[in-house]
């Protein structure tokens, strides 16, 4: 019986010839990632280890993501736990103010996460370096304690859903409008425990930013990890941002999948969830009202590279947000940044009326840089839109590309590009 | 290992974010961040839940964040056990990692319902409502997971290896 992709890594990480569905396996990881709110919960966790110390200072990353710089006393204390952990134990990968990033836009970019790397991290969108063909996942704070200490961690090996994609998407159309139509279609535990396979001629048609989006909302589906098969613009990615060798897997011919499902991205349209579950979708066409917003959010973990920033100010310059409209962009990393402003895109942005913010997870889960007061509105390109998550329990989220979201932030209500 | 007390029921899909809100997310004291437990869909948990309580939910419980927060916050309230028919997997290995027992069974899910007394035993999966006097068969950890729940979670787990 043939293994899939994640299968194979997973296989090979544990030291085993074969591995299947359901069985229970440890296996060895290249990384382990913590960000400002789980690590300080992690390090707490370790001071209860017999064994002192973490396994490889060098395959830790720390990333001070969510609420920097500090927005209150709180959240600078566990930065500076995160800080003294990492000046104590050598931490070489610890990015602070300055060199900081939405750490999903970060590590691949600092060529951290390469193909066939078995990585967790204590955070659920870790699963976005599935883009890169690695086996990646999210966890909580004692798994990543356990990983620092040891540099292992159990897993059940998933079984798996295939998606395979076919034809190119339109216009306006990328890699949240795939993913949005996917959960829409299975439902937010429609992939529970297992993986997502993306495979197909079309992959070669999604930019590595489109499959980055992709692969971060595996969680939003319940899956345990998306994942990509590796082609040149992964190859030309690799090369362009590691050092570090990377190891290409491919599934079986007759790996066994669970559901199979095609997809022709030329048929899919922009695609928005409503409140209050990211699988709660109306294409963009399907909408007959006006839902008129208060606030628009483009940036994120799962929208901030990049691509999503050309897009948005593509359909922003020369124009001016709505006037009651309060629109930020938050470029996933200081690098990001750099380009958007060497491009003139920052400018299109201040012009247009946005404001624009560091890198910061902040108004994504409610922490801080866009709270919304009750009965308000956001579009935005973050990926969940739960009860209360970026504010007020009665305040409303809808997720959305870039696209969708700079053109709602021009028109006042939710609107095509 | 067994649990026995009284439900608290809630739906399909219950998320970290309304477990625990990330605005108190920055709080490191655990009495503190429990007192937030459930508050954005259920204000009066904190003042109804008793120790040894029962949690039973829907499917897909404990969606969205990886935060062990939200794991964390419910065994500080006391809950003795969370009985759904499917959990969420960062919440189900967040929960057999810090030692809160939970379980999964589709028809106690659906038929127990607020009130109801209700026994766990983890061993076999048993899970009975002695209101209703109908017994369940839940899903049983494998040995596995069975040793680090017996441990309280992975750090004794790991110790004891």
């Amino acid at each position: 019986m043939g293994m899939t992709m994640t299968q194979k890594i997973l296989a090979k990480k544990a030291g085993l010839d074969h591995v299947e569905a359901g069985q229970l396996i440890e296996a060895k990881l290249d990384l382990v990632l913590g960000n400002d709110i789980t690590t300080p919960v992690a390090i707490d966790v370790m001071k209860n280890f017999k064994k002192k110390g973490v396994f490889d200072k060098d395959r830790i990353a720390l990333v001070m993501d969510h609420f920097i710089p500090n927005k209150d006393i709180k959240s600078a204390e566990n930065c500076k736990c995160c800080r003294d952990f990492a000046h104590e134990n050598g931490i070489t990968n610890y990015f602070d103010t300055g060199k900081m990033g939405i750490e999903h836009a970060l590590l691949p970019e600092s060529g951290l996460t390469v193909a066939g790397d078995c990585i967790i991290g204590a955070d659920s969108h870790t699963c976005t370096y599935g883009a890169l063909g690695a086996f990646s996942t999210g966890v909580g704070s004692t798994d990543m304690a356990a990983g620092m200490a040891t540099g292992k961690a159990w897993f059940k090996v998933p079984g798996a859903i295939k998606f395979n994609l076919t034809g190119k998407p339109s216009q306006w159309v990328s890699g949240k409008d795939v993913i949005l139509h996917i959960i829409g279609m299975i439902g937010v535990d429609g992939a529970l425990y297992k993986s997502m396979e993306f495979t197909g001629d079309g992959v070669a048609n999604l930019s590595m930013d489109d499959r980055f989006t992709i692969a971060n909302m595996a969680i939003e589906a319940g899956g345990k990890n998306g994942i990509f098969p590796v082609d040149d613009a992964t190859k030309e990615y690799l090369a362009a941002h590691s050092g570090r060798p990377s190891e290409v897997y491919e599934a079986d011919a007759d790996a066994v999948y669970d559901e199979e499902y095609t997809i022709d991205l030329s048929e899919l349209k922009s695609t928005v969830a409503f409140p209050h579950l990211p699988s709660n979708t109306k294409t963009i066409d399907e909408i007959n009202e006006k839902i008129r917003i208060d606030q628009a959010v483009i940036g994120s973990c799962t929208n901030g590279r990049m691509d999503d920033l050309r897009i948005a100010a593509g359909i922003m310059k020369g124009k001016k947000v709505a006037d009651d409209v309060r629109c930020i962009v938050i470029p996933g990393t200081q690098k990001i940044y750099l380009q958007a402003l060497e491009e003139g895109l920052i400018k299109t942005f201040i012009e247009a009326g946005a404001v624009v913010s560091t890198p910061t997870c902040g108004p994504c889960l409610g922490g801080y840089m866009g709270i919304l007061a009750a009965g308000e509105r956001c579009i935005s390109t973050t990926n969940r839109n739960f009860v209360g998550r970026m504010g007020h329990v009665d305040s409303e989220v809808y997720l959305a590309s870039p696209a969708v979201a700079a053109a709602s932030a021009l028109c006042g209500y939710i609107a095509a590009p | 290992m067994e649990a026995k007390g009284k439900v608290l029921k809630y739906k399909d899909n219950v998320d970290t974010d309304v477990i625990i809100p990330a605005r108190y997310l920055a709080i490191q004291d655990r009495k503190e961040l429990a007192s937030h437990c459930m508050e954005d869909i259920d204000r009066d948990f904190t003042k109804k839940v008793k120790p040894g309580d029962i949690m039973v939910a829907g499917k897909n419980f404990g969606c969205g964040s990886s935060r062990e927060h939200a794991p964390m916050v419910i065994k500080e309230s006391g809950i003795g056990c969370v009985i759904a028919e499917t959990f969420a997997r960062i919440f189900y290995r967040n929960a057999i990692n810090i030692g809160l027992p939970i379980i999964e069974c589709r028809e106690a899910s659906e038929e127990i319902e607020e009130g109801d007394e209700v026994t766990v035993d983890f061993e076999t999966g048993i899970i009975k409502d002695e209101t209703k006097n109908k017994t369940y068969k839940g899903q049983p950890f494998p040995e596995f997971m069975q040793k680090i729940m017996k441990a309280q979670g992975l750090v004794n787990y790991i110790n004891e290896e």
